[in-house]
């Protein structure tokens, strides 16, 4: 019995980075434009962008996955 | 001649109808967080995986890769016989299990069905059983350890970001992604799982020669496997539903976001390396990894240690039902009648005593199911499992004498 460890850790070692990455990332968007009413001026404009940019990398994966399904 | 061909037709119709149990049994693996935590309306939700089942059955351009490939010697005489006596064992604990509302793996219950068919009608010698380690047993540990791992990381790092700003204020954010992550199951689920139906069916064509070998399935597979799954995923196993969204642990929407997006990329890393594991028990384990990564969070063990019981029944219950069957469809044209009135008795009973106790879009999310936490998981896993397959997997072998009773009460 061969047990493809390659492919195993690959699989395991994909989710975990991604699945974190991702969840990361679109909790930072969500973060981001949720504290807006509290922060002002420079800093508010800051947290838009990134928040943004956290979602765009998250419709990049989501994009990227729907390829994959596809492929 | 006519004789074959109707018994493929008989065959294509057994195919569709798992088809259907499998959009049906599995619905709750793409919406079962979802509709728990409030992100879609329970019939939105099963509306929206539907139609993703629907056009995932279509995206995909890849030639439906037969289930049998490599688990079961294509050479070795499989009869359209042995594919139908199979696919009732896969259709009959699908059902069985979704009486229990226990999450099983279509999947397995499919190559369990066709494995005990080839057995009985073959021999062992017909099975790979090296290939079954691999395929079925090495994921079913790796599955939900992989995305329950994932999952749990996810939930403590969503919190923590979010530790500072209120739970009700980024709740909708999270309803958000956790519909994007759903979308991406269901859609993974529609080209996986109908393309395993498509499999079977284009199998059954080639061993009935209507087919040549090698052929690639023909349009109107393809349209009725996918019309199929997504039918069973709109009318929905709310059982199922309700064990994995309410069942195994209390899910808030940042949990939701976090298991949902596990298991859409532990099934799109799987797929896509190469190292297949069950949408089921991703989906199950990384609900379980999101109830221990919220501080507070309490995994119900019963409910899951019956879940993983059924997942370790799921391979040799549905064999044996198969074997069973197989072992009167050989016998000619009137096993394959019996096999068939005798499977639509089943399912008719199942349907019967689940209207005793319905549960449906309306209340799925109203009642924790009462566990006793006292008694043993094995105990506990008997008493879900047991009494619905002996006594509908006896009415379903008792003309063939087959023991199925000791084995699936001795897990």
């Amino acid at each position: 019995m061969d047990i493809d460890w390659a492919a195993l850790g690959q699989v395991f070692g994909v989710s975990l980075v991604m699945t974190v990455g991702l969840v990361g990332l679109f909790t930072l968007g969500i973060v981001g434009l949720g504290t807006n009413s509290k922060a002002r001026g420079g800093s508010f404009a800051l947290a838009r962008v990134g928040a943004y940019a956290s979602y765009a990398l998250c419709a990049a994966a989501v994009a990227y996955g729907i390829y994959i399904i596809a492929a | 001649m006519e004789n074959i061909t109707l018994l493929i037709g008989i065959v294509i119709v057994t195919a569709l109808v798992f088809d259907f149990t499998n959009g049906f049994h599995d619905t709750a693996n793409a919406m079962a967080t979802t509709i728990s935590t409030g992100a879609l309306k329970p019939k939105t939700a099963v509306a929206m995986s539907a139609v993703l089942n629907l056009v995932g059955a279509f995206i995909s351009v890849e030639v439906a890769a037969t289930i049998s490939k490599g688990l079961i010697n294509e050479d070795s005489g499989i009869e359209p016989a042995v594919i139908f006596a199979g696919l009732v064992g896969a259709i009959l604990w699908n059902l069985l299990t979704w009486l229990a509302g226990l999450p099983s793996s279509s999947s397995h219950a499919l190559m369990g069905g066709l494995l005990g068919a080839t057995i009985a009608a073959v021999g062992i010698g017909a099975v790979s059983i090296s290939a079954v380690f691999m395929k079925v047993l090495i994921p079913a540990l790796v599955a939900p350890l992989v995305a329950g791992i994932a999952a749990m990381l996810a939930t403590r790092l969503t919190y923590r970001i979010s530790r500072n700003t209120e739970e009700g204020q980024v709740a909708k954010g999270y309803r958000a992604g956790q519909i994007a992550s759903a979308g991406l199951v269901s859609l993974a689920h529609g080209t996986n799982d109908a393309q395993k139906t498509m499999g079977v069916i284009t199998l059954a064509l080639i061993s009935g020669g209507v087919l040549g070998a090698d052929a690639d399935p023909p349009l109107w597979v393809i349209a009725s496997a996918g019309i199929a799954i997504a039918l069973g995923t709109y009318l929905g196993g709310w059982r199922i539903i309700r064990t994995m969204g309410k069942g195994l642990t209390d899910i808030r929407p940042a949990q939701g976001f976090a298991a949902q997006t596990s298991s859409a990329v532990t099934i799109l890393a799987s797929s896509h390396l190469g190292f297949a594991l069950s949408t089921t028990q991703v989906c199950s384990g990384s609900i379980m990894g999101c109830g221990l990564g919220r501080k507070g969070g309490v995994v119900r063990w019963s409910t899951a240690g019956r879940m993983v019981a059924a997942w370790g029944l799921t391979l040799p219950a549905a064999g044996l039902i198969a074997a069973g069957s197989a072992l009167l469809a050989v016998q000619g044209d009137w096993g394959v009648t019996v096999v068939a009135v005798v499977c639509a008795a089943a399912i008719a009973a199942i349907w019967f005593a689940s209207r005793r106790e319905p549960v449906d879009h309306t209340n799925v999310n109203d009642v924790e199911p009462a566990e006793a936490e006292d008694t043993g998981v094995v105990t506990a896993a008997m008493q879900a499992v047991s009494p619905p397959p002996t006594a509908a997997m006896e009415e379903a072998e008792k003309a063939s004498d087959t023991p199925a009773k000791t084995t699936v009460s001795a897990p």
